[in-house]
């Protein structure tokens, strides 16, 4: 059995965000290109929407780029109506990738950092 | 002509560094290639804070830093041909026209070659009702809100018009952002305007570039974990093209910031949808088969872009007079911190309940949780510890009115008195708010114009 240890995003991948109205999208760029299967299986849609649902997401489409070794997560109805309605001093979402960073996933130990 | 084109950036938005574009235009001439020097300073809303500043000053609504921008760099374009594109003009392009004419006299230049391009202005000309809606945020009655500006994104062909006659700086409004990287690659290569290959790889170049420093380092570098050379100096982004759609990133040199794979995958999925439609008014781009290369230091070729066919419909975004929001903070910090922000919170609420303020609320306290959070504090309510050492907590409300707003966030300023043991630090503010509605309009009801003279013309 593989030895696996549970690490935030943060320490096998880098993230941006940016926005469109009410929709904010969330690129995830491991570090290691062997990273990305195992990103692949476990960073889902529904991982990523439930870290925003008590912002009032209401759907998540991951686009995969297996050439790139990247994700690109769209999240809709995030930004709390977009930035010319929202409250939130961040209404771009801009500091939102850094969120996506703090979920954890397994990793073999040998691809940790 | 030669088979290498170089495309600078001078600026990604409407605030960037100002002392941005002299080391791009520098490299630019020492590598003695054929180049352009393009700026994109219009974000979504911009165009409307313009307009109203152009309502409130006719000779305003243009990119106020436009002079701090070209001043430094105007005279050595012009006499290395070095084309200027920008949609600095805004609400304004002609206004924006004659500041760059009074600059160009100051410098000695008064044959430079201003073209302004027009058409993108449909606030008189396009009946916004009648069009199928694209995008909005919040919700708008469009009967009844109040219009502020309607502008179309348009794509390259009034800029390749304008290279044509033979300007040096090209003012637009809105335009496409990587229509000011494609416009002067079609103009040298002679690329045909329905060759989607070719204009896959202008689109790519510019929506590499119009972030400017966000593709060299800008608001990528972390301290310790993904660190940049001299981030108070990153280096403005410059692109290599060759005739057949070769394209490598690179940046000025003698600066910091950097170019590596991972700064190029982060800008090329920035507000990037789906990856296989990008859609451009010159071309849809496919960016889902790229593949990329390092080929130096500080140079990274993008590999196996696709083009599909531009898209008949322009998208034209509308901005409308919205609400207000009022803004007003205060500062603890010390012993018991939390416990005096979070009952800092509830009082700030409470009190807008007591007085009845017919406004939309959020509490944020800064140093625990405020720009992840939701409008109802979930994240501050749950978070129990350990204790920050400073925390600012910020009250922000949205109404109908002024005097509303304005009578919330002053809530915020009356804890100078009324508040918790040693809270201090208040400011408060009220602004008004624009509302945004994307429509989609066919191209043919958006024709565009340009007018090219000196910029001794232009002043006389």
């Amino acid at each position: 059995m593989t030895d696996l240890v549970e690490l935030p995003l943060y320490d096998l991948a880098h993230s941006r965000a940016g926005d469109k109205g009410n929709r904010a999208n969330l690129s995830l760029i491991p570090y290691r290109p062997e990273l990305y299967p195992i990103l692949a299986e476990q960073v889902t849609e529904a991982r990523v929407l439930a870290l925003f649902a008590h912002r009032g997401a209401t759907r998540c489409r991951r686009y995969d780029l297996p050439l790139l070794h990247a994700f690109n997560f769209v999240v809709d109805d995030v930004l709390e109506g977009g930035v010319n309605a929202s409250l939130n001093l961040d209404g771009h979402g801009k500091t939102q990738s850094f969120r996506l960073l703090a979920l954890t996933v397994q990793v073999p130990r040998h691809l940790a950092p | 002509m030669s088979d290498i084109f170089l495309v600078g950036n001078g600026a990604g938005f409407s605030g960037d560094r100002v002392d941005a574009p002299i080391p791009v235009v520098r490299t630019l001439i020492q590598r003695g290639l054929p180049a352009a020097l393009f700026f994109e300073v219009l974000g979504e809303r911009t165009v409307a804070l313009a307009q109203l500043e152009r309502r409130a000053n006719p000779e305003a609504g243009f990119e106020p830093m436009l002079e701090r921008l070209l001043a430094p760099v105007l005279a050595d374009c012009f006499h290395h041909r070095i084309p200027i594109l920008g949609n600095f003009g805004a609400a304004n392009p002609p206004a924006a026209a004659r500041c760059i004419a009074r600059l160009a006299l100051r410098l000695g230049l008064p044959q430079l070659k201003i073209a302004v391009v027009a058409g993108d202005d449909v606030m008189a000309s396009i009946a916004l009702d009648q069009l199928p809606v694209h995008e909005a945020d919040g919700s708008i009655d469009t009967r009844s809100a109040r219009l502020i500006a309607a502008n179309a994104y348009i794509g390259a062909e009034p800029l390749v018009a304008a290279l044509k006659a033979g300007a040096d700086v090209v003012v637009a409004g809105r335009t496409s952002d990587p229509a000011l990287a494609i416009a002067p690659l079609v103009h040298h290569f002679g690329w045909s305007l329905d060759d989607w290959q070719k204009l896959a790889v202008g689109a790519a170049c510019g929506h590499l570039l119009e972030c400017g420093s966000q593709v060299t380092g800008g608001v990528f570098w972390d301290p310790g974990r993904k660190d940049i050379p001299d981030p108070a100096n990153i280096g403005f982004p410059i692109a290599e093209v060759t005739r057949d759609g070769g394209l490598i990133i690179t940046k000025a040199a003698d600066t910091g910031g950097l170019v590596d794979l991972r700064t190029i995958k982060e800008q090329l999925l920035y507000e990037l949808h789906d990856p296989a439609h990008y859609i451009t008014p010159d071309v849809v781009l496919d960016i889902s088969g790229c593949h990329l290369e390092q080929v130096g230091q500080d140079r990274v070729a993008i590999h196996g872009l696709k083009g599909l066919p531009a898209p008949e419909s322009l998208k034209v975004t509308a901005s409308f007079e919205g609400s207000w929001l009022g803004e007003g903070e205060v500062s603890v910090a010390g012993p018991n911190a939390l416990a005096r922000a979070k009952a800092t919170a509830d009082v700030l609420l409470a009190r807008l309940k007591l007085r009845g303020l017919p406004v939309r609320a959020r509490v944020d306290l800064i140093g625990v949780a405020s720009v992840h959070d939701s409008d109802d504090g979930a994240l501050w309510r749950a978070y129990e510890g350990p204790e920050p050492p400073d925390i600012r907590i910020r009250l922000a409300a949205e109404g109908a009115t002024r005097d509303d707003v304005d009578q919330a966030a002053r809530e915020v300023l009356a804890l100078l008195c009324c508040g918790t043991a040693g809270t201090g630090g208040a400011r408060w503010r009220v602004t008004p708010r624009i509302l945004t509605r994307s429509y989609l309009v066919l191209r043919e009801r958006v024709p565009t114009s340009i007018t090219t003279r000196t910029a001794a013309e232009i002043a006389a």
